[in-house]
């Protein structure tokens, strides 16, 4: 390998940075998977994967994926839930691979809630 | 894919022998298992602190402290955690008094109460990884220093910063690089003291297995502002993970062109070699250590002349310890101003203390100078397990001294601890409780250093075996009244008159035990008994008559046949056979055995 310079010793820093983001949710968008039994079995574990794939392919660093347990809407499940900063908590029902990717693009990055799939927001 | 949960598993050598190896293949199996294992990702990191809670690890970026992990444990954290975002509540740690779960790790008093400077990363990134380092700011202190500041800077800087050695002695870091830098010569070495030696003491491989790129960096730092172009890392062989680390580290830094010539793009050349010690307690001694660098006998030679202006090879050599490498980058990044707001007049920064002995939280703290010793043990540590009294506490390793309660609310810098009869030391913070003998434990130091003790000088050589050879009579209950002033003449003595610091610090024990703890010596001479019961040759057994119910648990656990059968049926201990094992008194389920 050839001599790092300065300017290439900031390029590694900016990308690995970005690296360590995922260790520490303040400050950040985070959406949440309700991963219960019943959502695991209507899909969440495609939705999650959906989620992860629209957010390398965006390229979106100031997001936080986790999951969470069952909420008693088995019904409505897969369900997840957007929490943008500074913005209320909007929970989408039956959110399949293809709406999740549809949510990122409009809630997530372009701040416009997905008004048809909304269950309940704060 | 992104990762959606970074998983950071203590690798440090205490969780490493709780199992934590075992415990990160089970919990790859289940990953694998669950189909998840793209998902997330795993790192294994430096030692967090917590050595008692181990195996530990933190899953972010929730945060999530889980404790005492076994493998069988890793299907839990898996289907439960990650796949399902319920917490495994008992993995958590349980708050003492509130038996309330403590999920995330910046909650823990034992966390919240720290100033993390030289353990900024240690546990927070992969050892084995610069990338990450870089990260965190890694190598921009040197990056700025070769780019936009002259050696003279760098010195004042790290002078105006106020940081002093952490090897204990505590000399002012900037004035030995200035003594450096105008020491004559143009061949000047840097070297990097991590002979850590003190039982109980690992603060020093906590860092090297941790972050060993913050001491790679505060020594081509050192090495610019003196003008040296060759550095030693003295590391004992006892600590092979460190040596691991550590020489990975050196090569991830030489193929990224941060050690060797023209680093940076500058006209800056500097490369570092480790040279590994045998272990011996006396080549942490600055001139002990440079003869065992040069390849000779590791013994200390008189000073002056002082390694800064005839060190290694008789070329000006600076040579500080690893604390004090790890933090010259943060000095140098977030200013003098800064640094030197933490602390106390002439203590500045902070130091980190590895906590052993009688307290909840075994482990690793950095905390600001000034903190008082009580904040340490009990919001920190967790205070003294079992409910038991606080007795002491031993600072400063076997050449430091016991500081008893009363002195509970002493700030810790260097001079108050100094006040005091002990040293700072590079940072062991021995607890003890009523259970330990003070002249039991001032005899077990001292039989340290009489056993490292290299030999060169009389009063070291001598003069210990004489100090240890009186407290063994002591505590065998053949003590005179006279031997007290003996004792002290001769600590004296050996204190003045020793060639290097191992001899002058080795009757701390004994001094500060008689200062503080004299009590318990002369009631060891005068009374013939151990007030805290451990010297086995002053204490006695007995079965009570009265509470015995003639079990003979006693009778059938005593391993040389000691106890026998009186005519009543009760038992009772014949004294002439009785090795004062003890394990009649464990057994006894009545209590009908005392201890005297």
């Amino acid at each position: 390998m050839k001599k790092l310079t300065l300017e290439e010793l900031k390029k590694i820093k900016e990308k690995a940075q970005a690296e360590l983001q995922a260790r520490t949710s303040e400050g950040k968008d985070k959406i949440v998977v309700h991963m219960g039994t019943c959502g695991i079995a209507a899909g969440a574990r495609e939705t999650l994967l959906a989620i992860l794939d629209e957010i390398e392919k965006r390229n979106l660093q100031n997001v936080v994926v986790t999951q969470a347990g069952c909420i008693g809407l088995c019904e409505y499940e897969p369900l997840i839930s957007v929490q943008k900063v500074g913005s209320p908590k909007v929970l989408y029902k039956y959110v399949t691979p293809e709406k999740a990717r549809k949510i990122i693009v409009q809630h997530v990055i372009n701040g416009q809630i997905v008004m048809e799939d909304v269950l309940s927001s704060e | 894919m992104p990762k959606r949960a970074h998983i950071l598993i203590c690798a440090g050598a205490a969780c490493i022998s709780a199992g934590e190896e075992s415990f990160k293949s089970a919990l790859e199996k289940e990953l694998k298992n669950a189909n998840i294992f793209e998902e997330v990702k795993i790192i294994e990191t430096g030692c967090f602190g917590t050595c008692d809670l181990g195996p530990v690890m933190v899953i972010y970026p929730e945060g999530i402290f889980y404790i005492h992990l076994k493998p069988q444990d890793a299907k839990d954290i898996v289907q439960e955690h990650l796949l399902k975002g319920r917490i495994v509540e008992r993995l958590l740690v349980k708050e003492v008094e509130l038996k309330k779960p403590l999920p995330n790790i910046n909650e823990l008093p034992f966390f919240k109460n720290q100033v993390r400077i030289a353990l900024r990363n240690v546990g927070f990134i992969d050892p084995l990884n610069i990338e990450e380092y870089i990260a965190r700011d890694g190598y921009s202190a040197l990056g700025k220093v070769l780019t936009e500041m002259k050696p003279e800077e760098v010195i004042d800087e790290i002078k105006k910063s106020g940081l002093r050695g952490r090897g204990g002695a505590g000399f002012p870091t900037g004035l030995k690089w200035e003594l450096g830098r105008k020491a004559k010569g143009d061949e000047k070495y840097i070297i990097c003291n991590a002979d850590e030696g003190d039982p109980g003491a690992f603060m020093d491989r906590s860092i090297l297995e941790g972050d060993p790129h913050s001491v790679i960096e505060g020594m081509l730092i050192g090495a610019y502002a003196i003008g040296a172009k060759k550095g030693f890392i003295y590391i004992r062989a006892e600590y092979p993970l460190a040596i691991k680390r550590l020489t990975y580290a050196l090569e991830q830094a030489k193929s990224y062109g941060l050690l060797g010539e023209n680093i940076l793009g500058t006209d800056f050349s500097f490369d570092i070699e480790i040279r590994i010690g045998a272990g011996a307690f006396v080549c942490g001694e600055e001139t002990a250590l440079i003869a065992s660098v040069e390849g000779k006998r590791g013994m200390p030679r008189p000073r002056p002349p002082f390694p800064v202006n005839s060190g290694l090879w008789g070329k000006p050599t600076v040579i500080n310890n690893v604390e004090t490498w790890a933090n010259i980058p943060e000095i140098i990044l977030k200013g003098a101003n800064w640094f030197s707001s933490l602390g106390t007049e002439k203590s500045k920064g902070t130091k980190v203390f590895a906590l052993a002995g009688k307290i909840n939280m075994t482990g690793l703290i950095e905390v600001p100078m000034g903190i008082t010793l009580k904040e340490i043990v009990y919001d920190i540590g967790g205070g003294i397990p079992g409910g038991k009294k606080f007795k002491a506490v031993q600072i400063g390793g076997p050449a430091g001294g016991c500081i008893p309660a009363e002195y509970l609310d002493t700030p810790v810098d260097y001079e108050s601890i100094t006040s005091l009869g002990a040293i700072m030391g590079s940072g062991g913070l021995i607890v003890m409780d009523e259970d330990n003998c003070m002249v039991d434990v001032a005899k077990f130091f001292l039989s340290f250093t009489q056993d490292e003790s290299c030999g060169k000088c009389v009063p070291c050589r001598v003069g210990t075996k004489r100090m240890l050879e009186i407290l063994d009579k002591i505590t065998d209950g053949k003590g005179e009244m006279r031997d007290l002033e003996e004792l002290e003449e001769l600590a004296k003595v050996v204190r003045n008159t020793s060639l290097c610091g191992l001899g002058k610090g080795a009757p701390n024990p004994v001094l500060t035990t008689l200062r503080y703890f004299r009590d318990e010596y002369i009631a060891h001479i005068r009374d013939k008994k151990c007030p805290a019961k451990v010297c086995t040759k002053l204490i006695h057994y007995e079965v009570i008559r009265e509470e015995c119910k003639k079990c003979s648990i006693c009778f059938r656990n005593c391993p040389v046949g000691a106890i026998f059968k009186d005519y009543d049926g009760t038992y009772v201990i014949d004294q002439e056979k009785c090795t004062k094992c003890g394990i009649c008194f464990q057994v006894c389920p009545f209590k009908a055995i005392k201890k005297e």
